[in-house]
């Protein structure tokens, strides 16, 4: 899996963090209007860790989100990808390393209601230009994993709540990525289904050893991490995986 | 995301709202649909001439002239009136262009055409009037006579060609001429017999029986028109009774006469030859000349009518740009998603620009499709009535490669004014489309 990019020099006593961020800065608009929404982050992401970041809505959790997972650039600092400085990453290399490497779900779903539930998770491995059976035979094993088999020719706008998010995270396994990027994955499900979804996230995590990173305010989620991050006013406040 | 992907995601996005889908797809149909009526108006009426031109003359030969004094080469070029030319004989004319006043031409004349470079046959044009045509003693009617040179064919509705190797006097006859004449049909008239009355310079008249071996259409330009077309036998025959008491020195007399040149010259080889024609004192008219005018009318006309066809599909291409704008907007959180994804802006672009341009796939497929249907109708229509004088005629005709030409401008207008919105597209911001408030 994308060994080229990826693979970066590991020293055997201390393993290469998969995602490292060093005094990340970010922020919005311009002069009067400028809004810092980063000042300063650093912290590591090791491989197969569970991390929470919490805080309040404007805290600058979701731009440290969309940094990470290099939808955004950060104005300054540094992020390297298993070692490999993200700056150097652009354009056609840029976007294969985000299809391959993460997997995303996001609390509004995102899913385009008038496909199918298969159309909707295979998405990913079109846009990896994986050949149609290839595609169709791992769409069905993802949604397999997630008992949604037998959803799969349904429509997703006539799905439910808890099967939409479960059609959501079957779409963000399905090109095997290392990191998943939860945003507020349980805000628009009600607790029980929430707490399904919430299992089938930490079994993805413990089993597949498939890093996660959740993005929440949600105190009782973030409990359930390895490791949670405070951030308030673009800085972090509290790290529980320093001293690990 | 690979090509075929793309294309499939591209058409079934198409789909996904029908009515806006169906109301921009009538908008490029109106456009397609008077583009192809208008094209097929041209395509009909060229075919017909095209049809018709060797009625006229074959593609390498060309009418030869004797040029008066001051009577011009074409259009346009007399200048008022023309002083009295005692050589000056009438041109029974062959097609268009023919007729009026020339200089007559003498058999030295022939020979010095014969003689000029890239001239290798003459054949002198023999001006025959007759008195009347009669069948098995009815009513007589008046005819003119008109030649077929080696190389023009006419449009027959029955029988054969005259054959120019035999003896016995063949003529065919216009269509025009089957029922007065007393025949039931074109049929019918082949193998009668029919008299040609002819008058001498000593006023004596002449009857000579001849055979009707085919009967010709009426045709736009077609060389016998309203005239019979002897065989050679028939037309020496009619040629020397006519000059029967005419002074020796007075009977080779020609008004015109056709000279060919090589299948293979080029327009400048062509141009050179007039030129040459034109030292020698002759005026050279080849059939591209003659019909070069009609031609040229048509395709102004058309030409017009398409001009029409392309505002509407300007119209249609705005619609377009505003379906596509409106998708864009309806569909920013799948962009945006799309490119988190890893999708390259790229082939966005290529996504929304490839709808565009089905869309105007559709469109256009749509409007030819039932245009060449309303068309053939018309057509069929028209020839039945309005039309029934011009046998041959499809007024609406459609050939492969202007449809094809269709559609394609009509995709690449789609296709242009679906670059506005997919540039868009390509252009939002994946963190800007997922942030929800």
């Amino acid at each position: 899996m994308n060994a080229a990019t990826l693979s970066a020099p590991s020293s055997p006593p201390a393993p290469v963090p998969i995602i490292s961020a060093r005094d990340v800065r970010k922020g919005y608009g311009k002069g009067q209007n400028r809004f810092e929404a980063l000042k300063g982050v650093s912290f590591d992401l090791r491989e197969g860790e569970s991390v929470a970041i919490v805080g309040k809505s404007g805290s600058g959790k979701s731009t440290l989100m969309h940094v990470l997972a290099l939808l955004d650039a950060p104005d300054a600092g540094t992020l390297a990808l298993e070692g490999t400085e993200t700056r150097s990453l652009r354009g056609a290399k840029l976007n294969r390393t985000r299809n391959k490497t993460f997997g995303f779900v996001f609390q509004q779903f995102f899913l385009t209601g008038s496909q199918s539930v298969l159309e909707n998770v295979i998405l990913p491995m079109k846009i990896a230009g994986v050949g149609r059976a290839e595609r169709r035979r791992r769409g069905l094993a993802a949604l397999e994993q997630l008992d949604l088999a037998d959803k799969a020719k349904n429509k997703a706008v006539n799905l439910s709540g808890g099967q939409k998010q479960r059609v959501v995270i079957a779409r963000a396994l399905v090109n095997n990525p290392r990191v998943i990027f939860a945003d507020e994955p349980t805000g628009n499900l009600d607790s029980h289904t929430g707490a399904v979804v919430e299992d089938i996230l930490f079994t993805l995590n413990r089993e597949h050893g498939i890093t996660l990173v959740v993005v929440t305010h949600d105190e009782e989620l973030a409990a359930r991490c390895d490791r949670r991050i405070l951030i308030r006013d673009g800085e972090i406040i509290e790290d529980s995986g320093v001293a690990a | 995301m690979k090509t075929t992907d793309l294309i499939a995601s591209a058409i079934s996005n198409t789909f996904r709202s029908k009515t806006r889908m169906l109301l921009t797809i009538l908008a490029i149909f109106v456009g397609a649909f008077t583009l192809t009526l208008t094209s097929g108006l041209g395509t009909g009426i060229n075919a017909y001439i095209d049809d018709t031109v060797s009625g006229i003359g074959a593609s390498n030969a060309m009418t030869v002239t004797k040029t008066s004094a001051d009577a011009g080469a074409g259009f346009g070029g007399d200048s008022g009136p023309a002083e009295y030319d005692p050589d000056a004989v009438s041109a029974g004319g062959v097609g268009p262009g023919g007729g009026g006043t020339v200089t007559a031409m003498t058999p030295d004349d022939l020979d010095e055409l014969a003689s000029i470079e890239g001239v290798t046959d003459v054949h002198a044009t023999k001006s025959i009037s007759t008195d009347f045509i009669q069948h098995d003693g009815g009513t007589k009617y008046v005819v003119g006579v008109g030649s077929l040179v080696p190389g023009q064919t006419t449009q027959l509705s029955a029988g054969v060609d005259p054959d120019d190797d035999t003896d016995a006097y063949e003529l065919v006859l216009p269509t025009s001429y089957v029922e007065p004449l007393g025949f039931s049909d074109a049929e019918d008239a082949v193998g009668a017999t029919v008299s040609i009355a002819i008058t001498d310079a000593n006023r004596e008249q002449h009857v000579i029986e001849a055979t009707i071996v085919g009967v010709a259409e009426e045709a736009l330009a077609s060389p016998n028109g309203t005239s019979i077309i002897p065989n050679d036998a028939l037309t020496d025959t009619l040629f020397e009774t006519q000059n029967i008491g005419v002074p020796a020195d007075q009977v080779d007399r020609y008004a015109q006469a056709t000279v060919w040149f090589d299948e293979d010259a080029s327009d400048d080889d062509i141009a050179a030859l007039k030129d040459r024609l034109a030292d020698a004192g002759f005026t050279g008219t080849t059939v591209a000349d003659q019909i070069g005018a009609f031609t040229t009318v048509i395709d102004g006309i058309v030409l017009v009518l398409n001009a029409f066809a392309i505002i509407a599909l300007l119209a249609a291409s705005f619609g377009i740009v505003n379906t596509l704008f409106m998708s864009v907007q309806e569909r920013t959180r799948e962009i945006g998603l799309m490119k988190a994804m890893g999708m390259g802006s790229g082939r966005v672009f290529s996504l929304f620009s490839l709808e565009a341009t089905f869309l105007g796939f559709l469109g256009s497929a749509l409007g030819v499709v039932i245009a060449m249907i309303v068309g053939t109708g018309l057509s069929a229509v028209l020839a039945d009535s309005l039309l029934a004088d011009l046998p041959g005629l499809t007024l609406i005709a459609f050939d492969p490669v202007s449809i094809a030409t269709i559609i394609l401008v009509v995709m690449v207008i789609a296709f242009l004014a679906g670059t506005l919105p997919a540039a868009r597209a390509a252009k939002a911001d994946p963190v800007e489309s997922l942030r929800y408030e």
